[in-house]
């Protein structure tokens, strides 16, 4: 890559550091990383690739996990000023650029915090740097290490002598690896971490003034649009490039394979070519009907998981006093970012710059070289933010986009999709349909629990070798991942939770190794991953809160069907300490009324209020979180309104309380708006929810619900993820405070007012599980 | 092509540009503004507001030609980094964003409503702001701020 990281350093400020940029990047050409890197010419075991002081003492920390708007720059900021002891005016942090930062991967699933804040990475790195320059300054003033103090980048010995940081190595390289036993700052120590630091792009923010990747203006840049299929699996048959010629300011149609686009001068004129575009496709693919597509999804072949079985379930079941069986359902949805996707490339020759929204920097990189034929090092992908994508929105795919527009007309390009292109086109989360069984004995304990769940998928993160799962990869003739059906072997390897496919009350044992939440020994997950005909991949929790939902609910149906208090019933088949003590923590703050639901004395009209509770251990072991929600239900109209939620979370030692709480409240307030709205609709051919009028998201008009955030901090455990553990519990704990309410369960998502006036409705017997 | 005369944010300027032109991608595109965002492009999520005759109105449906000689007013047009406006302050304060992409939107048409009824109530300021998004639903914070400008301007 021509730029260097001096070159960056420079233009990137004031800072200019003397090292050999060459160097420094030749190190690690061909090495294999610890973060799932293909290659990375920067090596992520020397301290000098994470961090640089100049000569005026300013820190520059590179990251390879950057901030989607869930404050991730200003933590980050504030963990190399705590662990290198300097202002945290004084560190600037740069973020996923590809030309100058290490390869992290993905940032996504809740993994940047227990990434970077752990004992690795880059507060490694800090504290790496801070005991090097100790180290230094005890031999220039000639005193003990351990004597010394250290406090806003300065050094100061004993005798009071004292040593900045820009004299012992300003501009300098340290050439030390990462010292992995670099000793840390001890969190009730913390002066800059653990505070309720106000995000750094605030202001910016607020007065216009913060460039997202849509206000990325490269000189002689032109615009492109993409013309996608009318319908699902359509191919191209022809394009009459004659339709937009007359257009002012048309540059190009470019086509490739089944890829469309046009390219104009300006927007406006690229927006008219696209709509104007005479372009003929073939047959597309006949949908499954959506009004049976829970019962296809279960009839099609699958790629099995056994996650857990004790393979005396059945015999349980047997023998149990009372047996429940419940199926719930779970739509597609979307991410739906408010500003569709944008991105903007310059390809020149064999050299390619690409500003983009991405997750994966790195993975789009490999990506953008793989479908232009350009070696992976002529490829720089610069991450600026885009609209909140809550996963895998159309970022990565406009950036394909725009590659291949800008490779086609040898100029700049900025694309930014349609809100069409961007709905009926993105890597949905997937849809799930969840079976329960669950076995009680006369004691009200359950002795037996069993799970079965089909999950559908096409496609995904494209990762660094497979364009085909996201929309423009396919189009240019690229495969998607689809699913290899297979029976499900025997669980060999200790349970790893990361879909939460596995209840929170499970054992979780696989042979001597129990590594559940829960106390239930007989126990079984299976798993079917089944194809879908859109594409899905990660949406905020992905399986995570879809399961969840499923758990939660008929944990909620079996304290009903005991006539149990559903708290109690929860703690009594607990075992994990920090699942309990969210618990415990949410009940208290709600106060929690020790009683059964559905609640006595229900209206015959009017409204009628109830509460609800969930938890979850987030992947098994990544944030710990409990949800008590109080409804108001309508029972006319059968409209739902959330009063108030309070949420308890255990998330290690937390890096910054005010940004927790704002990325819970938006968890909280996404997963109401999935829970309560939003899915996915199709008619035989194609997508039909491709606009905020066909695809029902809660607008700022809502009576936003009081939301109480109770910060169960834990000091001396791992930093854990935070960023979706919150949303996970809604949609569980919302069902939970509608039956309490009312009576009725409703077992699929999302709880419309017409599912609620239906289950109203319904005779008795069909609301309790069979 | 034609000469357009726009006066934005107090400055005149003047454009050649088709007049079917979307007022959006003048202001960004022509203007390099970053306040107006294209979100959907059907006036169906509030990103391209703009304030016009005392109006949050959706530039992403508005033909740059049909603005005439009235003065357009965006996001960065309220306040600077330096001195933001109180309602800008009033969101800094409340730390009331997450991605920050829909802000346009939302600060543009609570200060819209405010300043046509200064007494506004919650449930008027919410209707206000009816047809604005925020997916990352930072509601809580936003009411919030909204509520702290508009009563530091009743004080």
């Amino acid at each position: 890559m021509s730029v260097s990281r001096r070159d960056f350093l420079k233009t990137s400020g004031a800072l200019v550091v003397s090292f050999s940029a060459t160097s420094l990047l030749g190190s690690y050409a061909m090495g294999q990383g610890p973060f799932d890197t293909h290659r990375s010419h920067i090596d992520p075991a020397q301290l000098d690739s994470w961090l640089a002081v100049s000569a005026d003492g300013t820190v520059t920390a590179f990251s390879g996990k950057c901030d989607f708007g869930q404050g991730m720059l200003t933590v980050q900021t504030q963990l190399v000023a705590e662990e290198l002891c300097v202002h945290l005016h004084t560190v600037k942090i740069v973020q996923c650029d590809t030309a100058v930062c290490p390869d992290q991967g993905t940032t996504s699933g809740s993994q940047s915090t227990p990434t970077n804040f752990n004992l690795r990475n880059l507060a490694q790195a800090a504290a790496t740097a801070r005991e090097t320059l100790v180290g230094m300054a005890a031999k220039q003033l000639n005193e003990s290490a351990n004597q010394l103090t250290v406090a806003d980048g300065i050094i100061t010995g004993k005798s009071g002598h004292r040593v900045t940081y820009a004299q012992l190595i300003g501009s300098k390289r340290f050439n030390v690896p990462l010292n992995a036993v670099a000793k840390r700052r001890s969190p009730d120590r913390w002066t800059v971490l653990g505070k309720p630091v106000p995000s750094l792009d605030r202001v910016a923010l607020m007065t216009g003034q913060f460039e997202f990747v849509h206000n990325v203006h490269v000189p002689g840049m032109v615009h492109g649009r993409v013309v996608r299929p009318p319908e699902v699996g359509a191919t191209l048959s022809s394009v009459d490039e004659n339709s937009v010629r007359g257009i002012p300011g048309f540059v190009k149609v470019v086509v490739r394979k089944n890829f469309v686009g046009v390219v104009a001068e300006k927007q406006w004129q690229a927006v008219q070519a696209a709509r104007q575009l005479k372009v003929d496709w073939g047959p597309s693919r006949e949908l499954s009907p959506q009004a049976s597509f829970y019962e296809t999804m279960r009839k099609q072949p699958s790629e099995d998981s056994l996650l857990v079985d004790s393979k005396d379930v059945e015999d349980q079941l047997s023998r149990a006093s009372t047996v429940m069986r419940a199926t719930y359902a779970y739509p597609y949805q979307m991410h739906g970012s408010v500003g569709t996707s944008c991105a903007v490339a310059d390809v020149k020759g064999d050299r390619a710059t690409i500003w983009s929204a991405t997750q994966s920097v790195y993975p789009t990189r490999s990506i953008v070289a793989k479908i232009l034929a350009l070696p992976v090092d002529h490829v720089r992908v610069i991450y600026v933010r885009g609209s909140g994508c809550y996963g895998l929105n159309g970022a990565d795919t406009v950036s394909l986009d725009a590659a291949l527009l800008s490779h086609a007309v040898g100029r700049p390009v900025r694309v930014q999709l349609s809100r069409q292109d961007e709905m009926a086109w993105e890597n949905f989360g997937a849809a799930c349909v969840i079976e329960q069984r669950a076995g009680i004995d006369q004691s009200g304990a359950i002795v037996a629990w069993a799970c079965e769940n089909w999950q559908t998928s096409r496609g995904g993160r494209p990762g660094y070798d497979q364009p085909g799962n996201i929309i423009t990869g396919t189009l240019l003739g690229y495969d998607p991942e689809t699913t290899t059906p297979h029976a499900a072997t025997p669980p060999k390897e200790q349970v790893r939770n990361r879909s939460n496919a596995v209840p929170s009350y499970f054992a979780g044992c696989v042979g001597d190794q129990c590594a559940g939440a829960g106390i239930i020994r007989s126990e079984r997950v299976l798993t079917h991953e089944v194809d879908s005909p859109f594409f899905t991949g990660p949406l905020r929790s992905p399986l995570r809160l879809q399961n969840t939902f499923a758990h939660e609910c008929f944990m909620d149906e079996i304290a009903a069907q005991i006539k149990a208090d559903p708290v109690s019933l929860r703690l009594k088949h607990l075992r994990d300490e920090r699942v309990i003590d969210v618990v415990k923590a949410a009940a208290k703050v709600a106060e929690w009324e020790n009683r059964p639901s559905p609640k006595p004395g229900i209206p015959r009209s009017g409204i009628t209020n109830g509460r609800g509770i969930s938890c979850v251990a987030y992947e098994g072991d990544n944030g710990y979180a409990a949800l008590v929600a109080e409804v108001a239900v309508d029972l006319t109209s059968g409209q739902v309104h959330a009063k108030k939620f309070v949420v308890a979370i255990d998330a290690g030692p937390v890096s910054n309380p005010d940004g927790l709480r704002n990325q819970t409240e938006g968890g909280i307030l996404q997963g109401m708006s999935r829970a309560l709205g939003e899915r996915v609709t199709w008619d035989s051919r194609k997508v039909t929810s491709f606009d905020w009028q066909t695809y029902n998201s809660l607008y700022l008009d809502l009576a936003a619900p009081k939301i109480d955030v109770v910060i169960v901090d834990r000091m001396n455990v791992p930093a854990l993820g935070a960023g979706e553990t919150a949303i996970t519990l809604v949609a569980a704990a919302l069902g939970n405070a509608i039956f309490d309410a009312t009576g009725v369960r409703l077992r699929e998502a999302p709880f419309t007012a017409e599912r609620v006036r239906t289950g109203l409705h319904a005779p008795a017997s069909q609301e309790k599980a069979s | 092509m034609s000469t357009i005369s726009l006066k934005v944010n107090g400055q005149l300027h003047r454009v050649e540009t088709d007049p079917s032109t979307p007022l959006l991608f003048v202001l960004s595109d022509e203007l390099g503004l970053r306040g107006p965002k294209f979100g959907c492009g059907m006036a169906q999520c509030g990103s391209c507001t703009v304030i016009l005759r005392g109006q949050a109105v959706r530039s992403c449906v508005m033909s740059v030609s049909s603005v005439g000689n009235d003065e357009i007013t965006t996001l960065e047009g309220l306040g600077t980094p330096d001195k933001p406006h109180p309602i800008q302050q009033a969101f800094i304060d409340e730390g009331a964003a997450q991605c920050g992409f829909c802000l346009n939107g939302v600060i543009l048409s609570a200060k819209a409503a405010l300043d046509e009824k200064p007494r506004a109530s919650d449930e008027e300021i919410r209707q206000a702001l009816g047809g604005v998004l925020c997916r990352c639903f930072a509601h809580v914070r936003i009411l919030r701020a909204i509520r702290k400008y508009a009563d530091s301007r009743k004080a």
